[in-house]
């Protein structure tokens, strides 16, 4: 392999490294911005769907205040914060919805939107959508 | 042209049953390879063109550059995503080579089918088939280094994975492509009777959504008597600052070709996508 590649390697790992240090020891939910936080990405995400004909579609008969409280909760939960999740599966919530991959990924950009609006580090940001990502097996149908 | 009858029928039974939308997400349709194809510069990668996620389709139109001491490669291409599945392109390569004045032109068709997996999503890497039919319209250089063919047939599969926060919270990208070719230096030296298996790798790391450095390795054959052929590689540079548009600017070393030796230099690719 020619000798560059193993320089480009190197420079690689220089520039992630120095650019991407997670605050070490706070949880994600603190990286996040605690409970403001979260509540300000909540709140930025209805936004995000109110304005996405597609999307706000799924959310006619929904009770806003209750899927406002039970996502934050779940965000909190999910990023090692002191909540305990009290909703319903992803998988019972959202198989009769048939929500669709791009529906899916519609709201995983609008999330990436609120987050950079929210300026939240991108180490932050990706470590979430990490986890966001593993419930697609739940949540899209097949 | 039987293929265009064959790629437009397909299109026409799709098209009306999808809309032209772009929910994937930023970057994961890739560049434009010089052969055409949703890819890096110079592989072919499991993504497929656009932003189309099921449902839609997308697409992109790209112009590429490789710039090396004794050649220059112009590429120019154009390729349609349905469904997040079946990929379809047309690409015209066109190598300049300086030291005899002259030009060898060949043109790329390709397709590619998403067999299995996800790119992002799930434990399976996306998992695509692909092949391209070259042909390559100026055999003179081709005839005389000894190439048999003046038009070949490369299969490959595909699998490519993002990895969300993959390494110190930064998403990491890599592909691997195995691919059964007869093709010499892809083609613009014509074509063998025999194919043989090659392999070829890219890693990508992205620094946020919109910048991505990375590097790819290419191992070709070497197949005709008269000159040697090495493998490519590269280190690369992409930018994504919408779904719009993309840039990637790597810098290449490509080896001996046709008996000129250790060639190395530029690449560039701008492309439009939706
Ligand atoms: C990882 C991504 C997602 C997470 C973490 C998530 C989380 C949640 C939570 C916590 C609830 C409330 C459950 C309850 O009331 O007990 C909910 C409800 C809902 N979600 Fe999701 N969701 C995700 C993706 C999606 C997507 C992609 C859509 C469609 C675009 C969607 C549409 C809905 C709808 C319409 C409801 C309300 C259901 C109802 O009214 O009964 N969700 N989701």
């Amino acid at each position: 392999m020619p000798r560059f590649l193993y320089l480009w390697l190197w420079l690689t790992l220089l520039v992630t490294g120095c650019t991407g240090q997670p605050e070490r020891g706070d949880s994600l939910y603190a990286q996040l911005g605690g409970e403001a936080g979260v509540d300000r990405i909540v709140a930025g995400l209805l936004w995000e769907i109110a304005e996405d004909a597609e999307t706000r579609a799924l959310f006619v008969d929904t009770d806003i205040k209750r899927f406002r409280d039970k996502l934050a909760e779940q965000l909190c939960a999910v990023t090692d914060g002191p909540c305990v999740y009290t909703g319903d599966s992803m998988r019972e919530t959202h198989r009769h919805l048939q929500v669709t991959s791009a529906q899916f990924n519609r709201l995983v950009s609008s999330l990436i939107r609120v987050m950079e609006q929210e300026q939240i580090a991108v180490g932050a940001q990706n470590a979430l959508l990490q986890r966001l990502a593993a419930m697609h097996g739940d949540i899209v149908a097949e | 042209m039987r293929n265009w009858q064959a790629r437009l029928a397909v299109l026409a039974l799709f098209m009306p049953l999808m809309v032209q939308a772009d929910s994937r997400l930023l970057a994961t349709g890739g560049a434009s390879s010089i052969e055409g194809q949703a890819g890096g510069g110079i592989a072919p990668w499991a993504v497929i063109s656009g932003y189309g996620d099921v449902g839609e389709w997308g697409g992109a139109l790209a112009l590429g550059r490789v710039s090396v001491d004794d050649f220059q490669l112009d590429v120019q291409s154009v390729s349609v995503g349905l469904e997040n599945t079946l990929e379809f392109s047309v690409s015209r390569q066109d190598l300049e080579v300086a030291p005899l004045g002259l030009n060898i032109r060949q043109d790329v068709f390709g397709a590619k089918a998403r067999l299995a997996g996800d790119l992002i999503y799930g434990a399976l890497p996306q998992l695509t088939a692909g092949l391209q039919y070259k042909r390559n319209r100026d055999m003179g250089v081709p005839l005389a280094l000894g190439a048999a063919r003046d038009s070949g047939t490369d299969l490959y599969l595909a699998a490519g994975k993002l990895w969300l926060n993959g390494v110190l919270g930064r998403n990491v990208f890599a592909n691997g492509t195995l691919r059964w070719t007869a093709a010499h230096q892809t083609g613009l030296l014509g074509f063998d009777e025999q194919r043989e298996l090659v392999a070829e790798g890219s890693v990508g790391v992205f620094l946020n959504r919109h910048w991505v450095i990375g590097a790819e390795y290419r191992q070709k054959p070497d197949q005709l008597q008269s000159v040697t052929e090495d493998d490519w590689a590269d280190m690369f540079v992409g930018w994504f600052p919408n779904k719009r548009f993309a840039a990637v600017l790597a810098w290449t070393e490509l080896g001996d070709i046709a008996g000129l030796a250790s060639q190395s230099g530029w690449y560039l690719s701008l492309q439009l996508s939706q």
